[in-house]
């Protein structure tokens, strides 16, 4: 038995800690990692944890990241609770076995510290990586904050064991300003949060000898469709509900509540900033000032960012006159995938309001509250106009002359 | 308690029990399926086994069938290896947690991982090499027919010099493939795996034995099983124990094992030795090397052929 850790009632962890202790107290039985910037110390957490006897499943440090997700479908498919961690280049190489482990069905838990994509070479934080995931089939979960990071880890087994789900997590949280920003954090105890998550209830496990099952067939013209199609329409329609369901028991348990969609000061918001990570929190602080100079502001953030939430960002935005995505990695060639799933969404909507794109914080660039004031003036603008004032894309924060497209 | 089966002649050996179904797509006289059948026939034990995508793989999985009867996994090209160190990972947590599901108390299961050459001497080396260190207690067994034979047959780092394939073929300036072999066995031995063979189907009680001493091994057990490819080594599909026989008398695969990384043992010396040449001789890959202008290629292969088996019996004799 691994032994429990007596921890305060308020403890001050970044955002890695965060997710390393959800990580043990959700009793992983395999963990296959390999270390990377900025999630590093999430593998080096749990190393501790288990030299100090707080773990007792296995540990299986790899020797790259394509093989820490290769291990952890194999276990998973074994038939017990798996997870691991990574960033930026190492989410790249895994990438080949993302798509394996959704698609054969395995519930992994997998914390994404978000992190650039080379080249040029870029430690620090931004959403390449979390955008590189989103077709792999994965659901995909955002923390804003440490506090965050911990209680969707938490929440994201419950979620993805869930056998009407049975799909691989991540829980993405954003490099340094998170991952290493030591902030207070209200944890569970062991055996509260171990109960919460509850016990791994295996379905088809390969360990189950008395009927031996057969995962990563072949399948080609004549029954692939029917599979990836089975897999996008639970995506579609299992999840939300699920989602919901976990979020409200956790809010019964630690009066922490989160949403699918997370509105801030949206009731009466003529305008509206869009953002995943912490952006969020600079941009609802922003949007309080601007209330104190009349413009009404508010702010919308997808928690869940796949499956894609239509409907609640439809709801979200049936009132505001203009909305600016804000996407944090370079789309290369189109505009940036938020603004395309926000607009997306308002198409079928009553309401149409003046929707642009702005493209920041690449490679861990300052996102500062003038950046977030200048935004929320434009879309004052819009608003009152009617119309774009300003370009569709823009870039934010970039040095050299003004980037603009549209 | 490992329980290994006692076969004593082949009729024993074709009334035992599958767990590898003749249901396959593999070609008729495809060695790949001899190979995988007398591996799971040594055990009673439960299995529990990977593939690499390869013709393994897409032969014997094709959804909605299955030729395996006991749990089976594919993931990639590159890690079966990892893919079955996962799932012995997995068994370990359970069994000390008391999680075991009760169709798996109290059993040994095996873990097994096979791939082909390409996903073994190529792709899947560096998944193989972690696996070896860190330890894991599986065996892999790399099905080598030194060739990329489920794409169409092109060169791998297991084809011998020589060799026409798809992209080293044989043409009007090229002998075809250039580089020699490379020594997987010695490779994986240095390792310090516990225990490394290489196997051959045709001598399938030295291969019975060698998988069995494979099976009572803790840690990581590496066999590289010949296995003759009718389709692009280009015989007969009838010739392939034949074949078979060549190379293993011939030497070109000598047929030997090592313990903990250095104790090296001959388990085969061909009473009557065969040249090389009668052995290439037999294959149509090789039937451009007999031109005049490439016989000395033929010539410099039986001085390898004959080193190595030199190096051999010398590591032999030394112990170490």
């Amino acid at each position: 038995m691994a032994e429990k850790m007596e921890l305060n009632e308020v403890e001050v962890w970044d955002g890695n800690m965060a997710a390393s202790q959800a990580l043990r107290q959700a009793q992983v039985d395999v963990v296959a990692a390999y270390p990377i910037t900025p999630s590093t110390p999430i593998v080096q957490n749990y190393s501790s944890f288990l030299a100090n006897g707080y773990i007792d499943g296995e540990f299986v440090m790899v020797e790259s990241e394509h093989a820490a997700m290769s291990g952890c479908v194999g276990a998973a498919a074994a038939g017990g609770r798996v997870a691991t961690a990574t960033s930026s280049q190492g989410f790249a190489l895994m990438a080949e076995v993302l798509y394996q482990a959704s698609g054969m069905r395995l519930p992994i838990v997998l914390t994404v510290v978000n992190r650039a994509l080379a080249a040029p070479l870029n430690v620090n934080g931004d959403h390449s990586d979390m955008y590189l995931g989103r077709d792999s089939g994965w659901i995909q979960l955002d923390a804003f904050n440490s506090q965050q990071a911990y209680d969707l880890t938490l929440m994201a087994f419950r979620i993805g064991e869930d056998h009407s789900v049975r799909l691989p997590v991540m829980v993405h949280q954003d490099g340094f300003i998170t991952s290493h920003t030591a902030e207070n954090v209200k944890p569970l105890s062991d055996d509260e949060a171990y109960a919460f998550v509850g016990e791994y209830k295996p379905m088809n496990a390969m360990l189950d000898l008395a009927k031996p099952v057969t995962y990563g067939v072949q399948t080609e013209e004549d029954w692939h469709f029917e599979h990836k199609a089975r897999q996008h329409a639970d995506l579609m329609t299992k999840v939300f509900g699920k989602v919901e369901e976990v979020f409200e028991a956790f809010e019964e348990k630690t009066g922490r509540k989160y949403n699918i969609v997370e509105e801030y000061m949206m009731d009466d918001a003529e305008v509206a900033i869009i953002a995943l990570g912490t952006t969020v929190e600079t941009a609802e602080m922003v949007a309080r000032m601007m209330r104190e100079v009349g413009i009404k502001a508010g702010v919308v953030s997808p928690r869940l960012f796949r499956p894609w939430p239509y409907e609640q960002i439809k709801k979200a935005l049936s009132k505001v006159k203009a909305v600016a995505c804000l996407d944090r990695s370079s789309p290369n060639g189109a505009l940036g995938a938020l603004y395309n799933e926000v607009t997306a969404s308002l198409y079928q909507s009553d309401n149409r309001p003046v929707v642009t794109n702005y493209i920041y914080g690449l490679g861990g660039r300052d996102f500062t509250i003038d950046h977030a004031k200048e935004i929320f003036k434009e879309l004052d603008a819009n608003a009152k106009e009617g119309r774009p004032t300003t370009p569709l894309q823009q870039f934010v924060g970039l040095r050299g002359p003004k980037l603009s497209f549209y | 308690m490992s329980e290994m089966k006692k076969i004593k002649n082949l009729k024993e050996f074709s009334t035992s029990a599958d767990r590898f179904e003749g249901a396959n797509l593999l070609c008729p006289g495809c060695a790949h399926s001899i190979i995988v059948r007398e591996i799971l026939n040594a055990t009673n034990d439960p299995l529990v086994l990977s593939a690499s995508t390869g013709c393994l793989e897409v032969c014997t999985a094709v959804y909605p069938y299955t030729s395996w009867d006991a749990s089976w996994i594919h993931i990639g090209f590159e890690n079966s290896s990892t893919a079955i160190a996962g799932a012995e990972a997995m068994y370990k947590t359970l069994k000390r947690k008391g999680k075991l599901p009760a169709s798996c108390e109290g059993k040994s299961p095996k873990f097994i991982a096979f791939g082909g050459d390409g996903a073994t001497y190529d792709i899947g080396f560096q998944w193989i090499s972690g696996c070896f260190e860190r330890g894991h207690d599986m065996m892999y067994v790399c099905l080598d027919n030194e060739v990329y034979a489920n794409t169409g047959g092109q060169r791998s780092s297991a084809t011998p010099i020589g060799s026409s394939t798809t992209t080293s073929p044989a043409g009007r300036v090229s002998y075809g493939e250039k580089m020699n072999k490379k020594d997987m066995v010695q490779i994986m031995a240095a390792h310090g795996s516990p225990y490394v063979a290489q196997v051959a189907p045709n001598k399938w009680k030295d291969m019975i034995k060698k998988i069995q001493k494979g099976f009572a091994t803790e840690g990581p057990v590496y066999i590289n099983a010949m296995s003759a490819c009718t389709t692009e080594w280009k015989f007969a599909p009838d010739d392939t124990i034949a074949i078979s026989d060549l190379a293993t008398d011939s030497l070109v695969f000598p047929l030997y094992e090592i313990e903990n990384g250095t104790k090296l043992t001959i388990t085969y010396r061909p009473k009557n030795k065969i040249p090389v040449r009668d052995y290439l001789g037999a294959q149509g890959r090789f039937k451009h090397l007999f031109k005049p202008e490439y016989e000395y290629l033929i010539d410099e292969w039986q001085k390898r052929v004959d080193d190595y088996w030199e190096y051999l019996q010398r590591r032999e004799e030394a112990g170490v």
